[in-house]
């Protein structure tokens, strides 16, 4: 793959968005996080949005080694605090469109709280966590997204926490757009992203992928592919499903679609326009043309 | 190049105010324009204050969810091209530290303000203390180095936090603002200068050209690289690994070694374009008071009572006390008989001037747990021991 990469001729289309000069990359064959980076370069390619005015922020661990493959403006932070650092960066210029691209854990586990307060506050951010089940990065360590009964190298004898049900949490904390896809799904995850891209305020894609060195060998799933054809023929797409009944069992099946698709005022609208309500026209309106002037 | 301060954000003229106010003046001054924050006692009035000022003046407060998202939503409203900080006391620091760490190692400009209480943990929420300020310089994990100011009266918090941008600007550095809950919550005349009058250090925007731009490496002093924000077009990656000029991630020994070099250098280096005391009767001194924050008003009161009893004594007063004035500490140490080091804890940089002083002369520590400021009888004895040894 490495060679592959160095030594082929034409150029792929996804070569212009990423950071060709960071390649080979670090993930694992049958690794899932690829495909969907795959994805969200299309993505890119598709939404309309100037190049420029999209960042990305990462945190830590498999996924959150996306930011330093993806060419924009991209920040790779601490361990779960992507989403707080991204909500500076969008709160600061509104006229970025932030996105986080993140891992299960680092989302969900070390950074939950953060993902709680951003999606309760309607935050115009876009969160992609790619969900495996696992810790990767440190070698298989259980998750707040381990299926019961799955085994991780800390859960030795198989995990007994219920794991949570992602796209019913961001639901329930307020995100405008909410969507689950495996990475098997690459013309829906791509259309997602674009959805996600261009949707005013917080929006939340959960993608679903293999780790075949880690979860997938310690639960005897077989190979990335083996992984693949388990998603194949256990996912089903149904589009606005209640995110109530779409938790995902140890070789569950995996419940895909859209879910939540609406329209909410951002935090900036709802300070704008309280601020504006009581300070009347005391107050300076903190809005796209805030920060766009060129300081350089 | 010499910039003075954006008049919207200045209230120039005579006030009262609290130490927390002014810091909060002190940052709007600055052109601070983003502020998130986490409440907690005795830090609350800045935040509560630049949160009420900074609707009619243009930028954004936002109360986070805790001190750790505070901590990195600066960070990126930084990288977002404004200016900001965070506040918070002991706990609340004590959460912060990882993201000193990251601000360190991207190099980003941000102010952080800690108005000390009584510790460890939870503490003494409500009064005062002087033992955070060893966790200032080393609370994060790596060899890094920061700046911090340390202000005695609310006229200095509003002058150091103006000062502690500028710092933070000009060498791409967290500074610290350690402020203590006496100033904090002190009220006395402060005054605001007129804004051509607060000169205000810009960032530094890189010169170069989009193709020959990186990001990592030094443009300005030989030390600092040039700044872009996101959205400029640039399209930059910034990690709090290891990395190269690039902004890419390096993971061996060489690249820690010329990343991390320099970001203790470019301050280490500097420390004597840095370093700012006050020093009072310092000439001809046989012991030289250290002290800091509140602590050296009450030290004053105890210099005044060691002069009526016959004893030679100066004071010096580190206002920035991160890099620490090392070389001025070594003339004293051949020039006292002793140093008397006055601090509410229970010796943090006492070892410090113990270290400088290197045997050349005494060294004494007045400590104080926190809680009420020291008996300034407790100063005046240990001077007058100290001014009788040798």
């Amino acid at each position: 793959m490495e060679t592959a990469a160095k030594t082929r001729k034409t150029a792929h289309v996804a070569d212009a968005l990423l950071r060709m000069d960071r390649m080979p990359h670090i993930w694992c064959p049958g690794c899932g996080i690829g495909p969907t980076v795959n994805c969200f370069a299309s993505a890119l390619a598709k939404c309309g949005i100037e190049r420029e005015k999209i960042s990305i922020v990462s945190g830590i661990g498999c996924t959150g080694r996306v930011a330093g493959y993806v060419k924009l403006d991209s920040f790779h932070t601490t361990h779960g605090r992507p989403i707080p650092f991204a909500t500076g960066l969008a709160l600061a210029n509104p006229g970025l469109k932030v996105v986080v691209y993140s891992g299960d854990g680092d989302i969900m586990a070390i950074g939950g709280n953060h993902f709680i307060h951003a999606a309760r506050r309607n935050v115009n951010m876009t969160v992609i966590c790619v969900n495996n089940f696992i810790y990767g990065m440190t070698g298989g360590q259980v998750a707040p997204t381990t299926p019961e009964e799955a085994r991780a190298t800390t859960t030795p004898y198989g995990c007994y926490e219920p794991p949570l049900n992602l796209p019913f949490l961001a639901e329930s904390c307020g995100a405008v757009y909410v969507a689950r896809w495996t990475a098997l799904h690459i013309r829906n995850m791509t259309n997602s992203m674009v959805e996600a891209l261009t949707k005013k305020g917080f929006s939340f894609i959960e993608l679903i992928a293999p780790c075949p060195t880690l979860y997938g060998r310690l639960n005897r799933l077989g190979d990335g592919l083996d992984m693949l054809k388990f998603f194949r023929e256990n996912s089903e797409i149904r589009n606005g499903a209640d995110t109530h009944t779409i938790d995902i069992g140890f070789k569950g099946k995996i419940v895909c679609g859209t879910f939540v698709n609406k329209e909410a005022p951002t935090y900036l609208d709802r300070m704008n326009a309280q601020l504006a309500k009581v300070l009347k026209d005391r107050y300076v309106p903190w809005g796209a043309s805030a920060t766009t002037g060129s300081e350089s | 190049m010499k910039t003075t301060a954006d008049p919207k954000g200045v209230l120039t003229g005579e006030h009262f105010l609290d130490g927390d106010w002014s810091c909060a003046e002190g940052a709007l001054a600055a052109g601070c324009r983003f502020v998130a924050g986490y409440p907690i006692t005795p830090s609350t009035e800045t935040v509560e204050r630049f949160g009420q000022r900074i609707p009619i003046v243009g930028g954004v407060f936002i109360q986070m969810e805790d001190e750790i998202a505070s901590s990195i939503a600066i960070q990126g409203a930084v990288w977002a091209g404004l200016k900001a900080m965070t506040v918070t006391s002991g706990p609340g620091f004590s959460l912060m530290m990882e993201h000193i760490g990251l601000a360190a190692m991207t190099e980003t400009p941000c102010v952080f303000v800690d108005v000390q209480r009584g510790g460890p943990s939870t503490g003494l929420p409500t009064l005062p203390g002087q033992a955070d300020v060893m966790q200032a310089r080393w609370g994060s994990h790596g060899d890094y180095e920061v700046i911090a100011v340390c202000p005695n009266s609310p006229q200095e918090s509003f002058d150091l936090t103006v000062h502690a941008f500028n710092l933070s600007e000009q060498y791409r550095v967290p500074v610290m603002v350690m402020l203590d809950e006496c100033v904090g919550h002190m009220y006395e005349k402060v005054v605001i200068p007129k804004p051509e009058d607060i000169e205000v250090f810009p960032r530094r925007w890189t010169k170069q050209p989009k193709d020959k731009y990186l990001p990592f490496e030094p443009e300005f002093d030989g030390w600092i690289p040039g700044m872009v924000k996101a959205g400029d077009g640039y399209f930059l990656h910034v990690t709090g690994l290891t990395h190269d000029e690039r902004g890419y991630p390096q993971m061996n020994a060489e690249c820690q070694e010329k990343c991390v070099r320099r970001l203790v250098d470019k301050i280490r280096k500097n420390a004597e374009r840095i370093v700012c005391y006050e020093e009072t009767s310092i000439e001809g001194a046989d012991v030289a008071v250290v002290t800091y924050g509140i602590t050296s008003r009450v030290a004053y009161a105890a210099m005044e009572m060691a002069g009526s009893h016959g004893v030679k004594v100066g004071m010096h007063r580190p206002t920035v006390i991160w890099p620490f004035p090392e070389k001025r500490i070594r003339e004293l140490a051949s020039q006292v008989k002793a140093f008397v080091v006055v601090e509410m804890n229970y010796g943090q940089i006492y070892y410090e001037v113990e270290r400088l002083a290197a045997g050349k002369c005494d060294v004494h520590l007045v400590d104080h747990g926190g809680g009420t400021v020291h008996d300034p009888e407790a100063i005046l004895e240990c001077i007058i021991k100290a001014a009788g040894q040798r």
